[in-house]
C-alpha cells in the first residue's frame, strides 16, 4: 500500500532524512520511532506530498507522491503532529468542510460527516467551535477528519501526544479497530505505544533507519529484553550531539 | 475541470464564512462605510459644492481601501503557518492554484461586499441631483477591480510571513507604490532625476488612470488587461512562494 523509495530530504545545511525506505501493508500498522529531531515528521510530510522530497519518493497504492499527487493524495488520511486546525470553525462545520473537498455530495456528504462524528465520540461536541475543545477532542476531531474518506493509508504523527490515559486508550482502541483494512503508520516517542499497537517498528536516528522487525524482535536485541533499552543504545549518544550542532 | 471548480468552490465557501465567523468582519465593514461616508460628506465638502456629483464618492476608494483591503487580507496565509492548518490545507487532494483561488475569491467577494454596501450613499446623491447612471456602474467596476487588485497583493505578502502585521504593512507598501505610480505630484519629482523611460515604465504600474477612467463610465479593454495583469502576477507569486517555503 504504502512504499517510501530512499527518501532524502535537506533544509539548507540540515539533512533531516537521509535514505530511508520501507513498506506497509494493508493490515499492518507500523510505529515509527526516534528521538526529537530524528526525522519522523519530515519523513511523514514528503510521503503525505506536503513536503517535497529532495530524492526519492514515496508510492501510494501504487500512485507516486510526486508524479501523481492528487491520486495519492485521495488515498490518504493524515493527522500532523499537534493535530492542526481551524480555530473558529465549529465541529460539525469543519467536518462538512472536509468532506466536500474529499468529493462528498448530498446525503453521502452527511452520512460521512455523522460516522465519523460517531466514530471519534464527538457527538457531545458537535456544535463547540474548535478553539473552546480540550486538547483530547482537538486531537479526535482532526482524527475524524483523516478517516472521514475511509483512507487506505492512514498517517499519524504523534497522534496520543500530550493526551491523558483515558484518551489515550480510546485513541489506541480507535486506531486498533481499523486496522484490519488499511495501511497504518504512526510515529511515537511513547515505547509502550509500540507494544500496544503496532506489527512493526522501525527506529530512526538522524535521519536514518536503524533498527527494524515486529516488536518482539527488537526486543531480543538486548539481553534485557526491553525495548527502552534497545532505543537508547541505539539512538544513545548521537541525539546528543544532533541537538548540539543544531 | 468540473472537480477543480467544485473544489474552489469549497475553499472559497470555508473562506468567505470564516470572514463572518469573527465579529471583526462587523467590526470591518462598519469602519468602512463609515470612513467612506465621512470622507465622501465632510471632507470633500459634499453639500457645500452643491454638486451631486460622485466624482468626490469614488475619489475615496483607492485610499480606503488601501488603508483596509491589507487588513482583509493579511490573515489569510499567516494563520494558515502559524496554526500549521497549512499542512492539512494542502494534503488534501486539491491543487494549490484552488487553494489560492478559493482565499483569493473570498477575499474579493468580501471586499465586493463592503463596497456595494455603500450604495445608501449614491442613493442619497441620485435624489439630491440627478448623476449619470453609467458612471455610477463604471464606479463601482472601478472600485471593484481596484479592490481585485489590492486583495491580490495583500494575499502575496500573507504568503511570505506567518505574522499578521508584516503582511499588513507589505501589502500597505505595495498598494501605496501602486496607487501613488502615476500621480502628478509624484510624477513630478520623479522626472527631475529619472530618465523618461523609467518614469514612464513606473506610470504605467499606477492603478489610477485605469480607475479614473472607468469613473468616466467607460469600460476600457486595456484598463480590465491591467487589472487582470497585476490579479495574475500577484497570485502567480504566492504561487512560487508557497511551492519554495511551505514549512516556515
Ligand atoms: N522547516 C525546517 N527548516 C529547517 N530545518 C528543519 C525544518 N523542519 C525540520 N527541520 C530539522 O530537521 C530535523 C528533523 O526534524 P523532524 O521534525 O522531522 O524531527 P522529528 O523526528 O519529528 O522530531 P520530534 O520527535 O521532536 O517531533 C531536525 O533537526 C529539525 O530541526
Ligand atoms: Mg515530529
Amino acid at each position: 500500500m504504502l512504499e517510501a523509495r530512499n527518501l532524502r530530504k535537506v533544509y539548507g545545511a540540515i539533512e533531516a532524512v537521509r535514505d530511508i525506505s520501507f513498506r506497509v501493508e494493508k493490515g499492518e500498522i507500523l510505529g515509527v520511532l526516534g528521538p526529537n529531531g530524528a526525522g519522523k515528521s519530515t519523513t511523514m510530510r514528503m510521503i503525505t506530498g506536503f513536503l517535497p522530497p529532495t530524492a526519492g519518493t514515496a508510492l501510494i497504492g501504487g500512485h507516486d507522491i510526486v508524479e501523481q499527487p492528487i491520486e495519492a493524495k485521495r488515498l490518504i488520511g493524515y493527522l500532523p503532529e499537534n493535530a492542526p486546525l481551524y480555530p473558529e470553525m465549529t465541529v460539525v462545520g469543519f467536518l462538512d468542510f472536509v468532506a466536500g473537498i474529499r468529493g462528498f455530495r448530498g446525503a453521502e456528504r452527511r452520512r460521512r460527516v455523522e460516522s465519523a462524528i460517531e466514530r471519534c465520540r464527538l457527538t457531545a461536541v458537535r456544535w463547540q467551535t474548535i478553539e473552546t475543545l480540550s486538547k483530547g477532542y482537538k486531537q479526535r476531531v482532526c482524527f475524524a477528519q483523516a478517516v472521514l474518506h475511509d483512507p487506505s493509508l492512514l498517517v499519524m504523527d504523534e497522534p496520543t501526544d500530550g493526551l491523558d490515559p483515558n484518551q489515550k486508550h480510546i485513541v489506541r482502541e480507535m486506531i486498533r479497530a481499523m486496522a484490519a483494512e488499511k495501511a497504518i503508520l504512526i510515529s511515537t516517542h511513547i515505547l509502550e505505544e509500540v507494544e500496544a499497537v503496532c506489527t512493526r517498528a522501525i527506529i530512526i536516528n538522524e535521519g536514518r533507519i536503524v533498527a527494524a522487525g515486529s516488536p518482539t524482535e527488537m526486543k531480543a536485541r538486548h539481553p534485557s529484553g526491553r525495548l527502552d533499552e534497545v532505543f537508547r543504545v541505539l539512538t544513545q549518544g548521537t541525539a546528543e550531539q544532533t541537538t548540539a550542532h543544531r | 475541470m468540473k472537480r477543480c471548480m467544485e473544489n474552489t468552490w469549497e475553499l472559497f465557501r470555508r473562506e468567505f464564512r470564516a470572514y463572518f465567523e469573527s465579529p471583526v468582519a462587523y467590526v470591518f465593514l462598519v469602519f468602512y462605510l463609515m470612513l467612506i461616508g465621512f470622507l465622501t460628506f465632510f471632507v470633500s465638502r459634499f453639500y457645500e459644492a452643491n454638486q451631486a456629483d460622485l466624482k468626490y464618492f469614488f475619489f475615496w476608494f483607492p485610499w480606503v481601501n488601501l488603508l483596509l483591503v491589507p487588513a482583509a487580507t493579511m490573515r489569510l496565509w499567516t494563520e494558515e503557518r502559524r496554526t500549521g492548518t497549512i499542512e492539512l490545507l494542502l494534503t488534501f487532494p486539491v491543487t494549490l492554484t484552488e487553494a489560492l483561488a478559493g482565499k483569493f475569491l473570498a477575499a474579493w467577494a468580501f471586499m465586493t461586499f463592503a463596497t456595494l454596501l455603500t450604495f445608501p450613499i449614491v442613493v442619497t446623491t441620485m435624489w439630491l441631483g440627478n448623476p449619470d447612471l453609467g458612471a455610477v456602474v463604471g464606479g463601482y467596476v472601478g472600485a471593484v477591480l481596484l479592490a481585485g487588485a489590492y486583495v491580490a497583493v495583500g494575499i502575496l505578502t500573507s504568503t511570505m510571513t506567518r505574522n499578521q502585521v508584516i503582511s499588513y504593512v507589505l501589502a500597505f507598501v505595495i498598494c501605496l507604490f501602486l496607487a501613488l505610480a502615476g500621480w502628478p505630484p509624484v510624477m513630478d519629482i520623479v522626472n527631475k532625476w529619472a530618465p523618461s523611460w523609467l518614469v514612464n515604465g513606473v506610470a504605467a504600474l499606477s492603478v489610477m488612470p485605469h480607475f479614473e477612467s472607468l469613473q468616466r463610465g467607460v469600460i476600457d479593454l486595456r484598463d480590465l488587461v491591467y487589472y487582470a495583469s497585476v490579479m495574475t502576477l500577484a497570485i502567480f507569486g504566492a504561487y512560487l512562494v508557497i511551492e519554495n517555503r511551505k514549512s516556515t
